[in-house]
């Protein structure tokens, strides 16, 4: 058997055994583990609660009490307040950086980046801890500021406020924005600025009508990936918030735990995806709107 | 004129860069500053450097029981969520099936729902299918929280690949199996392990799933987390957190320069994709 068989084009020579196997890891955990289990989620958001694992009966009374009690739109409200807060200032400080990074570092670029990125895959649990430590009644800060005379005695007006699970959350999330930024800022022609200087654009007038708009699409995914989760979180103000500041998560996670309410929680798990969705959509818009390539 | 301008502004933006690290090490640097103080509150003055936090840490079962746990987990769930990206994203980029392309999709969605959420559906699911809170269910949390690291890391690796490389493979009669595994595997190979090493720390510093995964053995977070309510134990969680940032330091470090090294070593001379970005970095803004 010496002929020589010709070949049939390679892609059509694709096993269907060797498909199945690739595929099915991943189908496994996309459509079990993400897709049916956010199903469950809203599922159980139409269920009464009747200490059952999936509820009986169908029925809209959770959302109608997530709609009608004002505890809901308040905390709702304070979680998206928080979040935009932490999104833009988790936007704007990076921006600078990201900015640097793509023009200025030269050499050290592969060190900042490295340094910038760290933090990332450190414990966000002790990142938060840190935190506590900075701002409590006997805490580093306090201390700091007594030592160094500022300050004639603790105070306690630092921890458990909104504005320390601001603070928490932006150093928290910082390393998140700068990544996509400065994607977005490196992929820029450098021909292009280049154009915009030696039309007579002023350097001020070439960053924002050249540089800002071409970066609008980074800018949008860090405030995303920063939104997301900050808007859910319930380490943070449980850590350093104080009842003050109660956020959306802090409630789900009580529904599934002391309150024992799963389907009332699946139906704020819903609202708050929601409201994500809201945002995602009007990003998309403001991407289409502002940051379109020209 | 020009150019001493955007030096100019090169160096303001530098001084920033620095300030703005200091914002982003200095309030984690306090745990190993404090976990050698000698006092149990974490403030100034100083009172003097002390090992005896560092030895608390020692003949704790609890603690060395939650460290194993973390331990095993992270391993099996790194592992888990490194076969999913490599298959995931290889068969988005080779298997030409619209099927394969949803699934990747959908792999990098967790970016799009709050921790809480996917901790919650998955508390219905794994109650739903018999398991309850276990390691087990820790274990499926873990995949699912990684697997938009590793589908990143891994898709941007396999697309810096030459399409020569693989289609040389196929032509030269290699089946697809063997073009996976001898050809494509190999040349990924640093990806693969900056993967898997990163994985395996999302699985070990993670938190807010876990929450509601775990049962009666507590993962290390976990326990530092039931540790936070007794101001007394406070230098022991920083000597414990001291540790953990050490060797994620050093976890992370290594996988960084792995992701870069395998990079650099199997870019084309000319880029073929100038789209894609040369360290393949973390693309986020993709989904």
């Amino acid at each position: 058997m010496s002929t020589i068989v010709a070949a049939p084009a390679p892609e059509a020579r694709s096993s269907s055994g060797f498909r199945v196997a690739m595929l099915l890891p991943g189908a496994l955990v996309t459509f079990l583990l993400i897709l049916f289990a956010l199903g469950l989620v809203l599922f159980l958001a139409f269920r009464g609660n009747d200490g059952s694992l999936l509820g009986a009966g169908f029925t809209v009374a959770n959302f109608a009490a997530v709609v009608s009690d004002p505890l809901y739109w308040t905390v709702t409200l304070r979680s998206l307040v928080i979040a935009a807060l932490v999104t833009l200032a988790t936007v704007v400080t990076a921006y600078p950086v990201a900015y640097y990074l793509a023009f200025h570092a030269g050499r050290r670029r592969g060190l900042l980046l490295f340094l910038v990125t760290l933090p990332f895959w450190t414990s966000y649990l002790l990142r938060v801890f840190a935190w506590k430590i900075v701002l409590a009644y006997n805490g580093v800060l306090n201390s700091a500021l007594i030592e160094s005379g500022i300050w004639s005695e603790p105070t306690l007006a630092f921890l458990n406020t909104p504005a320390a699970v601001v603070v928490t959350l932006a150093h928290a999330y910082a390393p998140f924005a700068i990544l996509p930024i400065y994607v977005a800022l490196d992929t820029i022609p450098k021909s292009l600025i280049e154009a915009a200087s030696d039309l007579g654009a002023r350097p001020f007038t070439s960053f924002r009508r050249v540089v800002l708009p071409n970066s609008m699409p980074g800018v949008l995914a860090a405030a995303l990936v920063v939104f997301v989760p900050t808007v859910g979180d319930y380490v943070t103000p449980a850590l350093v918030g104080g009842p003050a500041s109660t956020m959306i998560g802090t409630l789900i996670q009580a529904q599934f735990g002391k309150a024992n309410d799963w389907p009332f929680g699946a139906a704020l798990s819903v609202a708050v995806m929601l409201v994500i969705l809201w945002v995602v959509l009007v990003a998309r818009f403001a991407d289409r709107r502002f940051g379109s390539r020209t | 004129m020009k150019t001493t301008r955007t030096q100019r502004d090169g160096r303001w933006l530098g001084a920033y860069v620095i300030a703005y690290l200091v914002f982003l090490y200095l309030p984690v640097l306090l745990i190993p500053l404090f976990s050698f103080n000698n006092s149990i509150q974490a403030a100034f003055p100083l009172q003097g450097l002390t090992l005896q936090w560092y030895a608390t840490l020692f003949g704790n079962s609890a603690l060395t029981s939650a460290l194993l746990n973390s331990l095993v987990i992270g391993v099996i769930a790194a592992t888990g969520a490194t076969l999913c990206g490599i298959t995931v994203s290889y068969m988005d980029l080779y298997g030409r099936s619209p099927l394969a392309v949803t699934i990747s999709g959908i792999a990098r969605l967790p970016i799009l729902i709050p921790g809480v959420i996917v901790g919650i559906s998955l508390l219905i699911l794994i109650n739903l299918i018999g398991l309850g809170p276990s390691r087990v269910a820790i274990v499926l949390g873990h995949i699912l929280v990684a697997l938009p690291t590793t589908v990143v890391i891994m898709r941007s690796r396999f697309a810096a690949i030459p399409k020569t490389i693989r289609e040389a493979a196929l032509d030269l009669g290699a089946s697809d199996w063997t073009t996976f595994r001898r050809v494509m595997l190999p040349l990924s190979l640093p990806a693969i392990v900056s993967a898997f090493m990163l994985a395996f720390l999302i699985s070990f510093d993670e938190f807010i799933v876990v929450f509601f995964l775990a049962g009666t053995e507590p993962t290390l977070p976990l326990y530092i987390w039931s540790q936070l309510r007794f101001p007394k134990s406070l230098p022991t969680v920083m000597a414990l957190g001291t540790s953990i940032l050490a060797v994620s330091f050093v976890i992370a470090a290594a996988a960084e320069i792995l992701r870069h090294r395998g990079l650099a070593a199997a870019a084309p001379a000319v880029p073929l994709q100038p789209k894609q970005t040369k360290r393949g970095e973390l693309q986020w803004h993709s989904t």
